[in-house]
């Protein structure tokens, strides 16, 4: 049972904010989905390879080879604030 | 009521590859703030990691090492949490399929060896790092660091008192060096260790509430931490209170640990597979072909050289604790050197021109069949013992072959009868009522006259053979 608790601390991990007024919507959402994997967990899959990866892909690499990384300007152009070369964010340690 | 302390660590692994782990970046330490970093370990939209073949092969190094089983399946995860030094919102790390699980690792620790359970090894990035700058009143940040590539290494809570943590640190610090897979410098945080720590009723077997320790920047602090901790923990049973789990972080200069906020540690990361890397399956070959690239491992090294040479735990413990001592050791030996003469030339005053040049033995000009060649010339009365320790001070540097500075500085004992004959018959006319106490029977009054004449000889004698000579002139002339 999803509860309209449950609705917002995972909107806090998320770091979402939701109206009160929406909280029932996604928990009948969430209380869906939910649903959704009971029914999946009902099949029976004793004999199905589980699947970890939607593509039938594996083992890709690259080679441990150095390549060059954006210019400061560049790596800065991304910043909403910066101060000498850092990107300055909200305080996060009192 | 006796209690027993209960520790499990956690140790996180930088690694010395040349790129970070999912992305080409320099992986290196001390460049400017934010001059290694790509749209891939700045998590751009539309970017997709690629893994580091090197770091899965670190990773199986660092497994097979600790005697893990190493998963023929390999997948990420992704772990999410939200704080500014990890600009995407997850880390990649792994979750249920680790690149090894199931080892152990053997050291010696209050003199008994012991067998401590590794409960896994995974692979994952690094995050950044944030710098609180009260002058800007505000958070910056250096994304250099991320995408790191890590090791984390986990033991069974089955350390049992603060110096078997630090004993256990030591000795994988050990063997993840004899790896070469990473600088292991714990004070530049290539090396890094949490420790979980509870107290349990001895003989109880429920594990008590345990609290994650954090901050230690060495194995020492490691230690202070985790007695401060158990003494914590003791102190608060005793008094009718309960330990409650928390995450703790050592504060060095007041040695004391102190609660992180709650807000830092709520943690629920709501692990799920990382939809941008496929995953690694493995072949026996793969994993036997790694096996065969692992170097002989301190402690297996450690039991054969006292095996084999028939040294002292104690002097094998210092043979081993660095690998290229302990190749220069063997190297040596090879030569058919007696050993025990070259233990203690290489633990006593090699080591100490090692130490008071900060440096290894292979930056040194001094190569095994040196040492080898001027222990002989010790053990073969060639030499004396001082003089020995000069040549070595000198060729450890200069390289030279140990025979020709003995020739150059005229370092070689007189051991000629004629000429010691005359130099110690001058010493007896000088001291005729030491020679009568010699006489009538007190030995050691030898040692006063033997005294003289290395003085005379500039310590050029073997004091042994100048001792006999003299105590045979006396009785004889
Ligand atoms: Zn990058």
């Amino acid at each position: 049972m999803i509860t309209n608790e449950t609705v917002k601390y995972i909107a806090s991990l998320s770091r979402l904010h939701i109206e009160e007024d929406r909280l029932p919507v996604f928990r009948a959402e969430l209380e869906s989905i939910l649903q959704y994997i009971d029914q999946l967990a009902k099949l029976e899959v004793a004999n199905v390879p589980p699947t970890s990866h939607v593509f039938q892909m594996e083992n890709v690499f690259r080679d441990d080879v150095v390549a060059p990384s954006l210019t400061p300007a560049e790596a800065m152009s991304f910043a909403i604030d910066q101060h000498s070369g850092h990107y300055k964010v909200p305080k996060v340690i009192e | 009521m006796d209690f027993e302390t209960v520790i499990g660590l956690e140790v996180h692994l930088q690694l010395n590859t040349a790129t970070k782990i999912f992305c080409a970046c320099r992986n290196d330490f001390g460049l400017p703030a934010n001059t290694c970093v790509c749209p891939v370990c700045l998590g751009l939209p539309g970017t997709l990691p690629v893994l580091n073949r090197m770091v899965l092969r670190s990773g199986m190094k660092v497994g097979l090492a600790l005697n893990c089983t190493i998963n023929t399946f390999v997948k990420f995860d992704r772990k999410n949490y939200y704080y500014p030094d990890l600009p995407k919102g997850y880390q990649i790390s792994q979750f249920d399929f680790p690149i090894a699980k199931k080892g152990f690792l053997d050291f010696i620790t209050g003199g008994q060896e012991k067998r401590i359970g590794i409960t896994r090894a995974h692979m994952e990035e690094d995050a950044g790092k944030l710098i609180h700058d009260d002058a800007v009143n505000a958070t910056l940040v250096d994304y250099n660091r991320t995408g790191t590539p890590l090791i984390e290494i986990v033991s069974e809570p089955e350390l049992r008192s603060a110096q078997e943590a630090y004993d256990y640190l030591s000795a994988l610090k050990l063997t993840l060096q004899y790896l070469n897979v990473s600088d292991c410098d714990m004070e530049k945080g290539s090396l890094r260790c949490d420790a979980n720590v509870s107290i349990r009723p001895k003989g109880e077997e429920k594990l008590g509430t345990r609290t994650e320790l954090k901050n230690m920047n060495s194995f020492s602090a490691v230690k202070r931490a985790i007695e401060h901790e158990a003494e914590r923990q003791a102190r608060l049973v005793f008094s009718g209170g309960s330990v409650v789990q928390q995450t703790l972080l050592w504060n060095e200069e007041k040695s004391v640990t102190v609660p992180m906020r709650s807000k830092e540690q709520a943690h629920d990361y709501r692990y799920f597979p990382e939809p941008d890397l496929v995953p690694f399956t493995l072949t026996e070959a793969a994993i036997a072909a790694v096996r065969g690239e692992l170097p002989e491992l301190p402690f297996v090294r450690l039991r054969r050289m006292v095996a084999q040479y028939g040294i002292m735990d104690y002097d094998a413990i210092i043979l081993v604790s660095d690998r290229a001592f302990a190749d220069f050791f063997e190297a040596a030996a090879l030569t058919g050197v007696d050993v025990k003469s070259l233990v203690n030339w290489m633990n006593g005053p090699l080591m100490k021109e090692l130490k008071e040049r900060r440096c290894r033995v292979t930056d040194l000009k001094l190569k095994p069949l040196d040492l080898a060649a001027l222990v002989r010339r010790v053990n073969d009365g060639t030499i004396s013992n001082l003089a020995a320790k000069d040549i070595l001070a000198d060729i450890v540097d200069s390289g030279k072959d140990v025979d020709l500075v003995i020739r150059e500085q005229g370092l070689a004992q007189v051991s000629d009868e004629d000429e010691l004959g005359k130099i110690v018959d001058d010493i007896l006319k000088e001291h005729p009522q030491v020679v009568e106490q010699i006489r009538s029977g007190k030995a050691n009054a030898a040692g006063f006259l033997v005294g003289q004449a290395m003085k005379r000889m500039q310590g050029k004698a073997n004091p042994k053979i100048l001792n006999e000579f003299i105590q045979r002139r006396v009785m004889h002339v």
